[in-house]
């Protein structure tokens, strides 16, 4: 113990601020994460995409991002004045690097390997000049950024929220220009003047920066918080009341995408109670989504043997009351298995389920690869919801009474025992819990809810495919409870709208967005482990 | 007799729930134990199909095997599942089909088999390596302290990434593995034939098994992983760099998937980004099925996995007249496996786990 405390202080720096080497390490960092956005595509696939009409575009955004942080990085850890100079300097060379790298990769031709280094996109790193007016071009910015990097986490906290809020406002608006092109033009058509077709123009760059920097300074936080609290819920009430108006308002694009958002809430609440409550891990977790699935295209198509032609809302109830019978069979087997273990297990039994479904032993009852085809839309007395508006309000009012059901059973007795289950297996036993019927319960309601999901899912698609039912999928849902927090409601619908509803959007993200899940996931456990919205009930440890 | 009291003390221990764990048992027994029985009484395959089946699960076998061993070393040491090892087999595997490719182009993989073949061998181990001690710096180190979940669910963060950026980087379409000169073809012998490659295959799974026991148990590092992985506190206090022993065991695991990968693609002369995940889970069963933490069971499991899944179909499920049995290979090899982490978690040789954790 007291050497590393001498080391500390021998090792201080005197001289120069941090010394060289954090600068070195952040400035190749940084040139090796521009280096990686170009080498696996995202560069290029961005990089004819504008930010700013006219004055940046997105791929040139995430290396700006990243020397943002650089500097940011550098000035954390020497908060001195003097570190400005040390940002400056390694965003430049971080930005002759990269264009450097270009020069090395052009020479090097190594499409054959690497089928994202395109000659275009070679070029467009350096704003298709030449190379040493890129390098210019690159340094200038990449030592600006820094620069605002450093100074962000120099100056005092105001600022700091009002630029960082500025700049989040226009990467939204920037992003998402599609999805508020749309509102705005639901509303009456008034986005000439801030949007084209090819993005954010400069009037409404500055805009969405006001209105980030406004939202980040919050004025008259202090007095929102002294209106009585009815005023509040009718607050609360009006924004919830606008969004659940949007889909109506505007196109089938937002519908649909909100509709999504809401299937895997659904899925998300289902797997909170497995894994946030009880702390089970599931990976199989897609397979009772596929149960559900089958039961409504089984009971509702004509193709198949089993043929009930039930309408969509009869067989909703089969579609969680077989996912739930899945869910018990499924947890019985597993119950004394912990851990790690537990999420091989599950994973395990949801790919044989997967298997099993596209094999040809089951084809003449499931339909193999060609899966169940017209599945009826859902209808309610004559009135087939047949538009996505209509399917996303049918999905919005399941998802919000899963929501009420999940919320009253969290609060529960049940919902208690389940968290002492979570906490310590044995220490919940010798308390007098019943094990088993704790995590069988997890396991039924928990699949009850997917079965929901995924009944709906099989309405709104029409048809039902085992491709549909990956492994992803069961990522996807884990990711949005990390994302989300595990354990707390309202993140699964944080995490939903992040995680599903952003890449929606986003459509140019395309595969990108597993990538970018990837990056988000590890991140979150890293950084924040109790998720974006954690859970009021204090944890004892992280995760 | 202590048979009769340890039956009685079960029957009057026993729940429902161990109840429904034997007739799960007997179940899954008498299925494959009829369905063995009738593919026996009808027997559809001849002596050489029977044996390229088994020279198949051999090949395979070595595969898993050569995946298990990097599992089964990291998860004694730390206790951790590493859902992204399959994607470092997956990088071994596209960083051999580039060298040789590389080779190609260079005109010396015709002239030169051996020397392109070492090559092919050294690039993809040190890719592989290097992404293996990336992925312990990025998604394992921080978590050493924590609850199972966050580095598991780190992993699997880092194998999307990994998966993602090999596609970002080398294309979504599947990749075809150049052909090596002087490994195609067949080989007969006493009226049985298999395919050259299945034994190039086979014989350099051994060989490299063999440089990781010796590695393993003749070097100073060997010894010390030996002792991490035994007692970690202790081997602390013996004066060992934990951190870096845990570093060089996640090299050595990446380097063997690195091998298993190029050995993959000789096999299936196809690789695709997507490859990693599922055989890295079937490398985990394997491990597990020998005894997590046990380096001869990783071997055992690997070659068991593999002769179950290529035995399988033909064995028991045509007997049971189930149609296009060999589209279930694959739910055989996971039914063993959660069958395998249910009843008998400890494996067919015992686990050996490291007392105290980092």
């Amino acid at each position: 113990m007291a050497s590393d405390l001498a080391q500390g202080v021998a090792r201080r720096p005197i001289a120069l601020p941090g010394g060289l080497r954090p600068a070195v390490n952040v400035t190749i960092s940084v040139a090796v994460v521009c280096a990686f956005t170009v080498l696996v595509g995202l560069f290029g696939q961005f990089s004819d995409r504008a930010m700013v009409v006219g004055v940046l575009d997105i791929g040139h955004s995430l290396m700006l991002a990243a020397a943002l942080a650089g500097g940011a990085v550098l000035a954390r850890r020497q908060r001195m004045a003097s570190v400005l100079i040390v940002a400056l300097i390694s965003g430049a060379v971080a930005g002759g690097l990269v264009q450097a790298l270009v020069v090395v990769a052009r020479w090097a031709n190594l499409r054959w390997m690497l089928v994202s280094l395109t000659p275009v996109t070679l070029n467009r790193v350096g704003f298709l000049l030449p190379d040493d007016q890129a390098a210019l071009v690159l340094a200038a910015s990449g030592a600006c950024a820094a620069l605002v990097g450093a100074g962000l986490v120099l100056c005092g906290p105001i600022p700091r929220r009002i630029v960082l809020g500025a700049l989040g406002g226009v990467v939204c608006a920037g992003l998402l220009r599609e999805l508020i092109r749309g509102i705005l033009g639901g509303l009456g058509g008034v986005d000439d003047w801030g949007f084209t077709y090819d993005g954010l123009l400069p009037a409404g760059a500055a805009v969405s920066a006001a209105i980030g920097a406004l939202v980040t300074i919050r004025p008259g936080a202090a007095r929102y918080a002294q209106l009585p609290p009815r005023v509040k819920l009718g607050a609360r009430l009006l924004c919830l009341l606008v969004l659940l108006a949007l889909p109506a308002l505007t196109n089938d694009f937002v519908a649909q995408v909100m509709m999504l958002v809401c299937l895997y809430t659904l899925m998300g609440l289902g797997l909170n109670i497995e894994l946030g409550l009880a702390g089970l891990v599931d990976l199989g977790f897609v397979a009772f989504f596929a149960v559900g699935a089958y039961t409504v295209g089984l009971l509702t198509a004509d193709a198949t043997g089993a043929g009930g032609h039930l309408t969509f809302f009869a067989a909703l109830p089969f579609s969680i009351a077989f996912a739930a019978l899945a869910g018990f069979l499924f947890g019985l087997p597993v119950l004394k298995v912990r851990g790690d273990y537990l999420a091989i297990a599950t994973l395990g039994l949801g790919e044989i389920i997967r298997v099993l479904v596209l094999s040809d032993m089951l084809k003449p009852e499931l339909g193999g690869a060609q899966g169940i085809v017209n599945i009826p839309k859902p209808a309610l007395f004559g009135f087939v919801l047949s538009s996505p508006t209509r399917l996303f309000y049918m999905t919005a009012i399941m998802a919000a009474a899963a929501g009420y059901i999940a919320w009253r059973l969290q609060h529960s007795g049940l919902g208690r025992r389940w968290l002492a289950v979570r906490e310590d297996e044995d220490v919940a036993q010798a308390l007098g819990i019943n094990l088993v019927g704790v995590k069988l319960s997890a396991y039924t309601m928990g699949a009850g809810f997917a079965g929901l999901a995924g009944g709906i899912f099989a309405g709104m698609v029409g048809s039902v495919f085992p491709q549909s039912f990956q492994l992803l999928v069961s990522v996807n849902v884990l990711a949005i409870l990390v994302v989300g927090g595990i354990g707390s409601l309202p993140g699964v619908i944080i995490g939903a709208a992040a995680l599903i509803g952003a890449p929606e959007v986003l459509r140019d993200l395309g595969e990108y967005r597993y990538l970018i899940y990837g990056i988000v996931v590890i991140a979150v456990v890293r950084l924040k482990p109790d998720g974006l919205s954690p859970k009021a009930i204090r944890q004892r440890e992280a995760l | 007799m202590p048979q009769a009291g340890f039956l009685q003390d079960w029957l009057r221990r026993a729940t429902a729930v161990d109840w429904f764990l034997l007739a799960l048992r007997i179940v899954v027994l008498a299925v494959v134990g009829t369905g063995f029985v009738a593919g026996l009484l009808h027997p559809r395959y001849g002596r050489e199909e029977w044996f390229s089946f088994l020279a198949f699960g051999l090949t395979i076998g070595a595969i898993y095997a050569l995946i298990a061993l990097g599992y089964t070393m990291v998860y004694g040491i730390l206790r951790m599942v590493n859902f992204a090892h399959g994607d470092v087999f997956m990088f071994g595997a596209y960083a051999a089909c580039f060298s040789l490719i590389a080779c190609n182009r260079a005109g010396i993989l015709n002239a030169y088999p051996v020397i392109s073949f070492t090559i092919a061998v050294i690039v993809c181990i040190a890719v592989s390596a290097g992404i293996a001690i990336l992925g312990e710096r990025i998604a394992y180190r921080p978590f050493r302290r924590g609850r199972s979940l966050a580095p598991l669910i780190s992993t699997l963060g880092l194998s999307f990434v990994l998966e993602y950026s090999a596609r970002g980087m080398f294309g979504a379409q599947n990749k075809s593995f150049p052909t090596m000169p002087g490994i195609d073809g067949i080989v007969a012998f006493a009226g049985f034939s298999v395919p050259r490659v299945q034994l190039v295959v086979v014989a350099a799974a051994v060989l490299t098994m063999i440089v990781l026991t010796l590695i393993v148990m003749r070097t100073r590092i060997g010894t010390a992983m030996r002792a991490v992985a035994e007692d970690k506190d202790a081997a602390t206090l013996m004066g060992i760099n934990v951190d870096r022993v845990i570093v060089f065991t996640f090299a050595l695991g990446g380097a063997l998937a690195g091998i298993a990968g190029l050995l993959y693609g000789l096999v299936f002369k196809q690789i695709s980004f997507f490859m990693g995940f599922f055989l890295g889970v079937k490398g985990f069963g394997a491990a597990v099925l020998g005894g997590i933490g046990n380096i001869p069971g990783a071997m055992l499991g690997g070659y068991a996995l593999g002769l179950v899944e290529s035995l399988g179909p033909a064995a028991f499920l045509e007997g049971l007249g189930v149609t296009a049995p060999y589209q279930l290979r694959d739910a055989i090899a996971y039914t063993m496996l959660v069958m395998v982490l249910i009843f008998r978690p400890r494996g067919l040789l015992g686990e050996r786990l490291s007392t105290a954790r980092a």
